[in-house]
C-alpha cells in the first residue's frame, strides 16, 4: 500500500479541522471503550488470561520456525497448499497467480489487514480482476476509494449520513433503492448487494485471526458472517496471514479468542468463529475445491530477532487505538499506512523504515493507556521510546530536538552551572510575569504559547530560596 | 497526622523535580512539610537537577544515562527518594532499570534506587500509612489523574484518600479523570494542535464538573491545564495536591498572578 506516513503532521492538522470526522471519532470512546470495560469487568480472570496469553505468545515466537513447519505439514495433510511470501510484492504476486490460474474474473474479500499490507486489492485490479470487499466497513470504504482507518472497524471515520450517500451513489444506478435512514436499512441494503457477489466470485480471499499448527486450520472471527460466505461459496479459498498468526493448538486459540473478542468489541465472543481446514473433502456438501494459504513475512522475521519482538505478540484487536488519545483526536488515516494508532506507530517504522515514518513514534504522549489494555501485554510506550532512540542514534530526529536535548543534558550534568543559568532566567521571567501570573506569548516558546498561556514562575527557584534560607523551611 | 515523630529509619531524600524548582517552589516546600509531619527526616541533596526524562523520552538514551547517574549518586545514601511527581518517579522506577539493563557497573544501583523511589502521596499512604492530614480548604475541587503516576505507579486512591481528610474540601470527580491532558513532555510543543485538542477536552471536563479548583500530582499536566484554562478565559484555579494537603494553597494558583 502506498502511504502518506511522511505527511503525518499535515494529515493530523486536516483531521483535527474535519468536523464530520471529529463527530465520527467522538463515538469511539463511548462505544468500543465502554463495551470493552464492561466485558472485561465481567470476567474476573481477565488479568490472568492476559499473562497466560503473553507467555504463550512468547513461547510461540521463541519456537516460531517449529510451529510454522508443523502448521505447513498439517495444511498439506488436509489437502491445502502453503505459499511463503518474503515480502509484500511476492505475497501479492502469489495471490494474483492463484486467482489467474483459477480463471477468476471476480474475487470477494473478507477483511484482512495483511491483505491491505501486501496490496492484494490493487494487485488484482491491476491484473484485470474485479474485487469486492464483503466486510461492511471495508465495502463502505471501497466505495469511497479510501483505505481503512481502523483495524477492526475500518469505516469508523464515516458517519451514517456519509454511508447513505455512498450507497445511493453506488446502488441507485443499478436500480437499487432503499430507505437509508437507519443503520439497519444500510446493513440490509449492503447484504442484498453482496449476496449476489458471493455467488458470482470464483475466488474468495480471507485473512486469518489464528493458524492452528496441530490441525492446519485457520480461524476467522466476524460479526457479519461475510467471511464464511467468502470462503465457502467460491471455488477457491485463499488465506493471507502473517507468519506470527500461528498458535500450537486449538486450545491455545480459545485463550486468544476470549481475549480478542472482549478487547476488540467488548463481546464474550464474536458472532461467527469459523474454522477452515483444507478444501472440500469428497464427503463434504460444500466448501472450496482448492485451499491456499499465503504466509507473509514482510519484515516479521527481522523483527523476531531484535528488541521489538514483543510487537509480534499482537493479535490485532484494536484496543490500543480505541484507548489512544492521539488516535481519538486525529483518526487512523493521519498515520498514513495500513496500521494506525499505537500498534501501527510501532509496526509501520519496523515494516517500511524509520526515515519515512519519523512522526509516528513521536506523536504519542507516552500516557500508557494502550499498554494497560493490551490483551497480550505489549509494552507499547517502551517500544515507541526505543524507536525514538533508533531515530536519535541515526540522527533522524529534528535538529532542534537533537541540539536542544544535547545542550540541556550538558547543563543538567553540571548542577552549579545549571543553578546559575536557570536561576537568572527564572528571576527574569518572574519579574515580567509575576503580576499577571502568565505569558500569552514568549520568544522561543511558540510551541507552547500557540495554544495555551505559559504560567509564570512563582519567583526565585526552589534551590535559590532553599540556599538563602540556609536549607530550612 | 497519626504517625509518630521522626523515625531514623525514614531518611528521605526529596527529589524536587525541575518543574517545581523552576516554576513552583511552593510544591517542594509543601512536600517537605508533609514528609516531616509524617515523621521523616527530609534532606534535599543539592546535586540533583532533573531525572533525565526529557532525554529518555526523546530517545537520547546516552544523555539520559549521564543525567540519571547524577541522580543515582545524589540519592544513593537515602532510605527513600520521594518526589511530588508521578512522572519523574516513574522514570526512576521504570526508566532507570531499562537504561542500565546492560551496564554491570550501574545496573544494581539503578535497580536499588528504583525500588526506593516513590511519588509523594503514594509514599505517605502506602509506605507511611498516613490516613489524614491537618489542613483546611473551603472549596469544591476536582482531581486530574496524571498518566505516569496512574499507570506506572498505581497512584489513584492515595491522593483522594488524603484529600478526603482536608476540612471543607469537596471532591467532585470529572468525566474522563484518567484521560491524558495532552502534555506528554516535549509532545505538547512538538504537536501543539493535537495537544490542544486533548487539553481542550480535559478543560471541558474540568469545567463541566462544576469544580472551582482542579488538583493534580504532576506540575507538567498542571502547567498545561492552567495554561489552556486561562487561554480560554476560564477562572478555575489550579493547585498541586501537595499544596492543598500541606495547607499551603494560600498562594496564587498555577497561572495566577499577584493581581488576579
Amino acid at each position: 500500500m502506498h502511504g502518506t506516513t511522511q505527511e503525518f503532521k499535515q494529515n493530523a492538522r486536516i483531521a483535527l479541522k474535519d468536523v464530520t470526522l471529529q463527530t465520527a471519532l467522538g463515538g469511539l470512546s463511548s462505544g468500543l471503550v465502554a463495551r470493552r470495560a464492561k466485558a472485561v469487568g465481567a470476567l474476573p480472570e481477565f488479568e490472568s488470561l492476559r499473562e497466560e496469553a503473553r507467555r504463550t505468545k512468547d513461547h510461540i515466537l521463541e519456537n516460531l520456525d517449529h510451529y510454522l513447519e508443523r502448521y505447513e505439514a498439517a495444511v498439506v495433510q488436509a489437502g491445502g497448499i502453503v505459499h511463503w511470501a518474503r515480502d509484500a510484492e511476492e505475497g501479492a504476486r502469489i495471490v494474483v497467480e492463484i486467482c489467474r490460474n483459477a480463471g477468476a474474473k471476480s474475487v470477494t474479500r473478507g477483511k484482512s489487514m495483511v491483505g491491505e499490507e501486501i496490496g492484494v486489492c490493487e494487485a488484482l485490479e491491476k491484473a484485470g480482476m474485479r474485487v469486492v470487499e464483503t466486510d461492511l466497513g471495508e465495502y463502505i470504504i471501497q466505495l469511497a476509494h479510501e483505505p481503512p482507518s481502523h483495524i477492526i472497524v475500518p469505516a469508523v471515520h464515516k458517519t451514517r449520513a456519509q454511508v447513505a450517500e455512498l450507497f445511493a451513489a453506488a446502488h441507485e444506478p443499478r436500480g437499487i433503492r432503499g430507505e437509508r435512514k437507519e443503520v439497519a436499512d444500510l446493513v440490509n441494503e449492503a447484504r442484498g448487494v453482496l449476496r449476489d457477489e458471493f455467488f458470482r466470485a470464483e475466488v474468495g480471499i480471507t485473512g486469518a485471526n489464528f493458524l492452528i499448527a496441530e490441525t492446519g486450520s485457520n480461524i476467522i472471527v466476524t460479526n457479519e458472517g461475510n467471511g464464511d460466505l467468502t470462503s465457502t461459496l467460491a471455488r477457491v479459498h485463499i488465506v493471507t496471514a502473517g507468519i506470527e498468526r500461528v498458535v500450537p493448538t486449538l486450545e491455545d486459540a480459545t485463550l486468544f479468542l476470549r481475549l480478542l473478542a472482549r478487547s476488540a468489541t467488548g463481546q464474550a465472543s464474536e458472532t461467527y468463529t469459523t474454522l477452515h481446514t483444507g478444501p472440500r473433502r469428497p464427503t463434504d456438501l460444500d466448501g472450496p475445491h482448492a485451499y491456499h494459504v499465503v504466509l507473509v513475512d514482510n519484515g516479521r522475521s527481522r523483527v523476531l530477532g531484535g528488541e521489538f519482538r514483543d510487537m509480534l505478540r499482537c493479535i490485532r484487536c484494536g484496543a490500543c487505538m480505541n484507548h489512544c488519545p492521539v488516535y481519538g483526536a486525529v483518526g487512523g488515516h493521519a498515520y498514513g499506512w495500513v496500521y494506525p494508532g499505537p500498534m501501527g506507530a510501532v509496526l509501520t517504522p519496523l515494516f517500511v523504515g524509520l526515515d519515512t515514518t519519523r512522526d509516528l513514534p513521536n506523536a504519542c504522549t507516552l500516557n500508557g493507556h494502550c499498554a494497560e489494555v493490551c490483551p497480550v501485554k505489549i509494552p507499547l510506550p517502551d517500544l515507541l521510546r526505543r524507536l525514538r532512540k533508533r531515530q536519535f542514534d541515526a540522527k533522524l530526529a529534528p535538529p532542534a530536538v537533537r541540539w536542544g536535548i544535547g545542550l540541556w543534558a550538558q547543563l543538567a550534568r553540571r548542577p552549579a552551572l545549571y543553578r546559575f543559568v536557570t536561576g537568572a532566567a527564572i528571576r527574569l521571567l518572574s519579574v515580567f510575569g509575576r503580576r499577571r501570573g502568565r505569558f500569552a506569548s514568549l520568544p522561543l516558546a511558540g510551541g507552547w504559547t500557540s495554544v495555551r498561556d505559559l504560567p509564570a514562575p512563582q519567583g526565585e527557584t526552589f534551590f535559590s530560596a532553599w540556599r538563602r534560607q540556609g536549607g530550612t523551611r | 497526622m497519626t504517625t509518630e515523630r521522626t523515625n531514623p529509619s525514614r531518611r528521605v531524600g526529596l527529589f524536587v523535580t525541575c518543574l517545581a524548582d523552576l516554576f513552583r517552589p511552593s510544591v517542594a516546600f509543601a512536600a517537605i512539610k508533609l514528609l516531616e509531619r509524617a515523621g521523616c527526616k527530609v534532606e534535599v541533596p543539592p546535586k540533583q537537577v532533573c531525572c533525565g526524562q526529557p532525554a529518555f523520552s526523546n530517545g537520547a538514551f546516552d544523555d539520559a544515562r549521564a543525567v540519571a547517574r547524577g541522580v543515582i549518586e545524589a540519592f544513593s545514601s537515602f532510605d527513600y527518594v520521594v518526589a511530588p511527581s508521578g512522572s519523574c518517579m516513574g522514570t526512576l522506577r521504570h526508566g532507570y532499570p531499562e537504561l542500565f539493563a546492560d551496564d554491570p557497573a550501574w545496573r544494581e544501583s539503578a535497580r536499588a534506587l528504583a525500588a526506593r523511589a516513590y511519588e509523594l502521596t503514594s509514599f505517605l499512604v502506602d509506605v507511611l500509612g498516613v490516613q489524614e492530614v491537618d489542613a483546611r480548604l473551603d472549596a469544591k475541587a476536582t482531581y486530574h489523574d496524571s498518566c505516569a503516576g496512574l499507570r506506572e505507579l498505581g497512584v489513584k486512591q492515595q491522593p483522594r484518600r488524603l484529600l478526603a481528610s482536608v476540612k471543607g474540601l469537596r471532591l467532585e470527580e470529572m468525566e474522563g479523570t484518567a484521560d491524558c491532558c495532552g502534555f506528554g513532555g516535549t509532545f505538547c510543543v512538538k504537536y501543539p494542535e493535537i495537544s490542544s485538542k486533548l487539553v481542550t477536552d480535559k478543560v471541558g471536563h474540568i469545567t463541566a464538573s462544576g469544580a472551582e479548583m482542579v488538583l493534580g500530582g504532576d506540575l507538567g499536566c498542571l502547567l498545561n491545564i492552567a495554561g489552556r484554562l486561562r487561554r480560554l478565559g476560564k477562572s478555575t484555579r489550579v493547585y498541586h495536591v501537595a499544596e492543598v494537603l500541606a495547607g499551603m494553597s494560600d498562594v496564587p494558583g498555577v497561572g495566577d498572578g499577584e493581581s488576579s
